[in-house]
């Protein structure tokens, strides 16, 4: 069963600009899904036609098997949206905010009082509730966010950057509580620049460039897609004794890293005999950039590649 | 059979359900307007409050007692109720407009546009918020206006109906205004351009019966004349234009504006990328 079914969706903006070229995009129920994809790429287009936040040009979309434009009325209230830029009454109390925004889907203060005090508290905002929302920091203020858009208990939750700006121990404890979300059977789409977070948490990704989709598969198969991945190692020696490895591409970054590229399915085993017979010391080792990041760039490039040949062999 | 039945009662029960959603979220948008209206009671209740008692002061006390009688009334009497018509115009008006462009500003009106709330619901709901403003600024305005003169009430059922339609369809107008507004200045040409003159010109300190016949004539096109005469008929017993006319006229346009709006909020115009 699908909870989200975009077909041929096109946006074109009053300028002429074709921001969306006619994707189709299905998300299945209980799915953690990421759209992913460069600045300008077309992700909070599509994300802003699924909210009502944007008109289409043309195609369909449909929410829980309901069409958005025919039965828009059950389609919206299977939703929850969790915008990339604060959009509520600044001035506004925090448990106002809730309340209110509860108010817009039928539920009364009454009927959804124990469970805004349940969200409230999961994001840490109880304490606050009865503060104006901009004496808020900016974490507190997406939680806020977080805890508005799950009031009504939707069935598929759309977050929009939801940890930008925010720092790493919050982050984290916000990936947990997606994490439980969706465990619970919520289905979570999200777009993230952080591809770290759509490497944890998400099941399925769909990468988005220049409008149209690049690729849409599981993370598991798009990581299996990795054909090198780049390791730094810090080291202690003399980086000059280290023997040439014909099987690896070893760069000295300076006397103190290399970095050692691996191709898909190779070992470490003879760059470490390689160190330890030379002397030096492998103090430490991690990975250059996160793996699906070398994958992203990767895909995005080879696309604008092609976009690039196209236009001027036109 | 039992299935049409059931069928029925199913839509019954979604036709029943829908309703109390959608009543539910109208009660709501009126809540948080008369929240936020109250919350910044110095910027929406007090200034009509202190404009009002300086008109009485110099208008209605100083200046009018040297004008003698209008229509057959002191003058103090005769403008009392265009100024409570006034007050109630312009702030169902600013409400309306000020609120609705805000939320546009701060992108708040984006909580409205996910949710499953009907247009008319939300152009109900907001509207219902500048009609509270209006008739509680109108109220502080007639408990003042009792401190310099003592108010008959000729018509109630008229005092009601003008009162509340006139409060609607200035709401209709300031929401419109807020849809096309892209900046603050922008809910303040309407007002300052439009409607301050209509209201100057639309009988609030004059009887139109003072004027040379063209002007009277001219005067006779100005919506506002309709709604300041019909609440002092309501007030005083007299006016210089037709009730039923007025308030009819008050129908057509309210009815206008209503689908005008509806019909911008379901394009999503000002709000839709």
């Amino acid at each position: 069963m699908t909870a989200l079914s975009i077909q041929g969706l096109e946006k074109v903006y009053g300028n002429g600009f074709k921001a969306l070229k006619g994707i189709d995009l299905t998300v299945k129920r209980g799915d953690f899904f990421a759209l992913l994809g460069p600045n300008g790429a077309g992700k909070s287009t599509t994300l802003g036609i699924v909210s009502s936040l944007v008109q289409k040009t043309s195609g369909t979309v449909s929410i829980m098997g309901h069409d958005l434009v025919k039965d828009t009325f059950a389609a919206k209230q299977c939703l929850g949206v969790v915008p990339q830029e604060f959009n509520f009454n600044q001035f506004e109390k925090v448990y106002d905010i809730i309340i209110t925004q509860a108010g817009y889907y039928g539920l009364t203060a009454k009927q959804v009082a124990s469970h805004a005090e349940t969200l409230l508290r999961a994001l840490d905002l109880w304490d606050k509730r009865n503060e104006s929302a901009r004496m808020l920091s900016g974490g507190m203020k997406r939680r806020l966010m977080i805890a508005r858009a799950l009031i009504h208990k939707p069935q598929i939750l759309i977050l929009d950057e939801p940890t930008a700006g925010v720092d790493i121990e919050l982050r984290r404890s916000m990936w947990e509580f997606m994490k439980k979300l969706n465990e619970e059977g919520t289905t979570i789409i999200l777009t993230t620049h952080y591809l770290e977070e759509a490497e944890q948490l998400c099941k399925n990704i769909a990468i988005i460039n220049n409008g149209e989709i690049v690729t849409n598969t599981s993370v598991k198969a798009l990581l299996g897609q990795l054909k090198t991945e780049t390791f730094v190692l810090d080291v202690d020696g003399d980086l000059e004794g280290l023997p040439e490895l014909k099987d690896y591409q070893i760069r000295h970054v300076d006397n103190e890293h290399l970095e050692v590229v691996v191709d898909k399915g190779q070992g470490l085993n003879e760059v470490f005999s390689a160190l330890t017979e030379a002397g030096i010391q492998v103090l430490s080792m991690r990975t250059k950039a996160n793996r699906l990041e070398e994958l992203f760039v990767d895909l995005v490039q080879d696309d604008n590649e092609v976009a690039n040949k196209q236009t001027k062999e036109a | 059979m039992a299935q049409d039945i059931n069928n029925a009662q199913n839509e019954q029960r979604i036709e029943r359900s829908v309703f109390s959603i959608q009543w539910v979220a109208f009660s709501t948008i009126v809540i948080k307007e008369v929240r936020r209206f109250m919350r910044i009671w110095q910027q929406t209740l007090l200034p009509p409050a202190i404009t009002m008692t300086l008109y009485f002061i110099i208008f209605g006390n100083l200046i009018g007692s040297r004008i003698g009688k209008m229509d057959g009334v002191d003058y103090m009497s005769f403008i009392v109720p265009g100024l409570i018509m006034m007050s109630v115009i312009t702030n169902s008006y600013g409400n309306v407009a000020s609120s609705f462009f805000g939320n546009k500003f701060q992108r708040s009106l984006e909580e409205l546009m996910v949710s499953p709330v009907y247009p008319s619901v939300i152009l109900a709901g907001y509207v219902m918020g500048g009609v509270a403003r209006g008739v509680m600024v109108g109220l502080i305005v007639t408990l003042l206006s009792l401190y310099f003169t003592d108010l008959q009430l000729h018509n109630l059922p008229v005092v009601i109906v003008v009162t509340f339609l006139s409060a609607i369809l200035f709401a209709l107008g300031g929401f419109i205004n807020a849809i096309f507004a892209n900046k603050f200045d922008d809910i303040s040409i309407i007002p300052t351009f439009i409607i301050t003159p209509l209201t100057y010109l639309g009988g609030v300190f004059y009887s139109i019966s003072l004027l040379p016949e063209f002007w009277q004539n001219v005067s006779m096109l100005n919506p506002i004349l309709y709604m300041v005469n019909s609440f002092r008929y309501g007030i005083l017993g007299v006016s210089d234009v037709s009730i039923s006319a007025a308030i009819s006229m008050l129908i057509v346009f309210i009815a206008l504006l209503s689908s005008i709006s509806i019909w911008l909020l379901k394009r999503g115009t000002g709000m839709r990328s």
